[in-house]
């Protein structure tokens, strides 16, 4: 789908939105992917289902009896995101075929925090994609299995402490780099996929409103910072947010059918490099990343910078900006 | 007896249950090829690429996205139908538990296969019986009749108000699923109207409502969230007295059928084959059965009083019909085409066992564990079996409690 | 004190949610509360908008910002995030 046009909406608009990801959550306060879901949540433009991988996400707005849901949400297993949002968008497609529901398009949601993406939900999510079903599908990063305790995924970045690759003597942090799953994503030649930071809350919701107009499947990895297992403070979250797109860690993008574009942050850098901040200005501000401040391990800040300049160049010479 | 013109076809168990499948009105079929089920989503594949049917078949990356896809297109309101073997159900397990828990008729049907390792594709009941436990209804096919006749069922069993839950029915692979059969089978809109439309039971929901228990915007409902120690237990008890139910559904479900077709299979939970004044008896599950009821004609020729009690439905175990139809046997051996490793014998034995220690009269009760991986199971192998009855019925004494037969040692 | 819980016979089946999460005051969390200085507030909507819980509301018929105290949880990312500082965070119970 190609050209596809933002969503307008001013604050005061946006405001008057629905809360269908209600106020009562037992997220821990600051919680960055809270505010990822009740924001795209928000956005939602019709009748919606939503669906959650087993996570942060799931276990604090479904304690039983309670629900933070208003729309019609279920969950399955941990893995099972897309494999959800698959089933329900295929009955979703029968029965309307068949006249036994009523004949109007409903969005499905896929929520699923980076363990249930990038590791475990992987094989679903690439199942889905290939084929076709439409629904959007959105990964909380919070770069890190938070709900188990904090324990290193796919998606946490090098040098970071995590419970399972912790700040040791010998091995200072994971060792491996976050898996790039964007554009793993975009190899899949999917319709959508796009990047987008809770800290730019409306290229957030645009990117969102994209992907669920598009129809196929859509792919949206949401930076969300969780202060509780990144040991940074809780009014922070947002900060954070924006300082990991303005240090390139986490730069803001969208592939059109394969077709790379920057978001407006990101692109305001690439055109002034002088913008772009180092990244020790971002990794100062939580203390998973304490133990690379030690002058043995000042390496490891090397290597982080030496990293995101490397990918970010790299998604320059994508969006053809290099 | 039968008013409904049936025809009979050459179909083999595959090909049976996709008929059945394809007459049920099903509107999800998601489903991932293992041997020896694959010929049952390649037939579906053929009626669905014919506009034969009106069904989403979702050709899915793994059996635990094939579960997991039944699961929520169930839930959003569709009729669904999954099938699978050995591995495959293994590789189900998690998602089996979740399907029982949030009470989705779903209609699995099972080729049986033996588990891995080493890999083998033939006959055993490992695969099923490995997932007695875990809250789905299931039943054995002795042939392909029969397990086209218990698809059909499985629909109006499972999605009965007061069952609403998920059902399996096995039937042996390769014995059955790729022999070729004559089954009768009923005209497509008999079948249409006797499964009918999905019932779909009403809930509370968080707004205070009674809304249909379905995904749907206008109600929106939450299904599967964390329940914790003050919740969990009562939601299991549930889904417990939702199988004790299942007991009088399955009895009656079976009666209408028998009405609609003239074919019967005891009371729908067992059947008794010359067990009235049988003295001797063989307890069994799947296409075993159909041999075993051969050799006790063989056997009652030699003036042996032998019988058969056929366990059709494993689950929920038809406690009751055990006792009535075996109590007063003077010696009955369970045959297990699976083993409960360290288990002091098989599952059908453990279960038989554990329902005659309360019967009034209490028979001698032997175990053979046979035919895993797929060994042949011969006539003269039971008819050793009725011998050794006769053996302990004479005497009253076991040489052997729990013996492996057909085996080399 | 608390009522009785349902029992098994009364539970929705399938553990369907019956309660929303509304019913469940996060506001007890708190250790420290958003005092807002409404004389400053310019209505740009940065606290609704990137408060976890929803508990700040536009009253758009009076044009005022409502502190729902019942969720707040006291993160202090509206605090933070108001360009104009018209959020102040006091110690609970200090204000």
């Amino acid at each position: 789908m190609k050209n596809m046009t933002e969503w307008k909406v001013t604050n005061k608009e946006f405001a008057k939105t629905p809360e269908t990801f209600m106020a009562g959550h037992r997220a821990c306060a600051g919680c960055g992917p809270a505010i990822a879901l009740r924001l795209i949540m928000k956005a939602a433009r019709g009748p919606t289902i939503a669906t959650s991988a087993t996570g942060c996400m799931e276990v604090v707005s479904t304690i039983y009896p309670n629900t933070a849901w208003d729309v019609p949400w279920i969950h399955t297993a941990f893995e099972t995101a897309a494999a959800n949002a698959a089933g329900i968008e295929s009955a979703l497609k029968v029965l309307r075929k068949k006249g036994k529901i009523k004949d109007e398009h409903v969005d499905v949601i896929a929520f699923g925090g980076d363990g249930g993406t990038f590791d475990i939900g992987f094989q679903a999510l690439s199942g889905a994609v290939e084929r076709g079903h439409d629904f959007l599908y959105v990964l909380y990063d919070n770069e890190a299995y938070m709900n188990t305790g904090i324990q290193r995924s796919g998606g946490t970045p090098h040098g970071a402490w995590t419970t399972t690759s912790p700040a040791g003597e010998v091995i200072p942090g994971k060792t491996q780099y976050k898996k790039p799953i964007g554009h793993i994503m975009v190899a899949h030649e999917m319709p959508y996929v796009a990047t987008a930071s809770i800290g730019y809350w409306k290229d957030m919701v645009q990117k969102a409103r994209k992907g669920l107009e598009v129809n196929g499947p859509a792919f949206l990895h949401t930076f969300a910072p969780c202060p509780r297992g990144w040991r940074s403070e809780t009014s922070k979250s947002i900060e954070i947010s924006r300082l990991a797109v303005d240090t390139c860690v986490f730069p803001l993008w969208e592939a059109d059918c394969g077709e790379y574009k920057l978001s407006p942050k990101s692109k305001a850098i690439a055109l002034k490099p002088e913008k772009k901040k180092p990244v020790e200005v971002y990794l100062k501000t939580q203390r998973r990343f304490r133990h690379l401040f030690k002058p043995k391990n000042k390496h490891i800040i090397e290597e982080i910078q030496n990293n995101v300049d490397r990918r970010w160049n790299k998604l320059l010479k994508l969006c053809e900006m290099d | 007896m039968s008013k409904v013109k049936q025809k009979m076809i050459p179909l083999n168990g595959d090909e049976a249950v996709a008929y059945a499948v394809k007459q049920c009105d099903v509107d999800v079929v998601a489903a991932y090829p293992i041997t020896p089920q694959t010929i049952i989503v390649e037939k579906f594949s053929e009626y669905v690429a014919d506009g034969e049917v009106e069904t989403e078949f979702v050709c899915v990356e793994s059996e635990h996205t094939a579960m997991t896809c039944s699961i929520t297109a169930a839930a959003t309101g569709a009729r669904t139908f999954t099938a699978t073997a050995s591995a495959g159900l293994a590789l189900m397990h998690e998602m089996l538990g979740v399907a029982s828990g949030l009470r989705m008729p779903i209609v699995m049907s099972v080729v049986n296969r033996a588990l891995s390792a080493p890999i083998n594709i033939h006959c055993d009941h490992s695969d099923s019986m490995s997932e007695r436990d875990i809250g789905w209804i299931q039943a054995y096919a002795e042939n392909s009749q029969e397990a086209y006749d218990s698809i059909i069922q499985a629909f109006k069993i499972a999605e009965n108000l007061k069952v609403q839950l998920p059902m399996m029915v096995g039937l042996d692979g390769f014995v059955l699923s790729h022999t070729l059969e004559n089954v009768t089978v009923l005209p497509d809109e008999t079948v249409k109207k006797f499964v009918g439309t999905r019932q779909i039971p009403q809930v509370m929901n968080h707004k205070g409502e009674l809304v249909p228990f379905k995904l749907n915007p206008e109600k929106p409902v939450t299904m599967g969230p964390i329940s914790l120690q003050d919740y969990y237990f009562e939601t299991k008890r549930q889904q417990e007295e939702a199988m004790r139910k299942a007991i009088g559904v399955i009895k009656q479900v079976h009666d209408e059928y028998v009405k609609l077709t003239g074919r019967s299979y005891g009371n729908g939970l067992v059947e008794a084959y010359r067990l009235e004044d049988a003295e001797v008896a063989l307890v069994c599950v799947g296409s075993t059965a159909g041999t075993v009821k051969t050799v006790v004609d063989i056997m009652r020729e030699k003036g042996i009083k032998a019988g058969l009690l056929k366990v059709r439905t494993f689950r929920p175990l038809p406690v009751e019909d055990i006792i009535n139809n075996l109590s007063d046997k003077k010696a009955l051996a369970v045959m297990d085409r699976s083993c409960s490793f360290g288990g002091q014998g098989g599952p059908v034995f453990h279960e038989i066992h554990h329902a005659m220690y309360d019967a009034p009269d209490k028979p001698q009760v032997v175990n053979y564990i046979y035919g895993l991986g797929g060994r042949d199971t011969p006539p003269a192998l039971i008819e050793g079996i009725f011998n050794d009855l006769q053996n302990i019925a004479q005497t009253g004494q076991i040489k052997t409690k729990i013996q492996f037969i057909g085996l080399r040692e | 004190m608390s009522p009785q819980k349902k029992n098994w016979k009364e539970l929705p089946m399938a553990g369907v949610c019956w309660v929303s999460s509304t019913d469940y005051k996060t506001g007890d969390w708190r250790s420290y509360k958003p005092i807002w200085h409404t004389e400053n507030c310019i209505r740009c909507m940065n606290c609704h908008i990137f408060c976890p819980e929803g508990a700040v509301k536009y009253d758009e018929e009076n044009n005022v910002m409502v502190y729902d105290y019942d969720f707040c949880k006291g993160c202090g990312i509206c605090a933070n995030e108001c360009p104009v500082k018209a959020i102040e965070m006091v110690v609970e119970g200090k204000e």
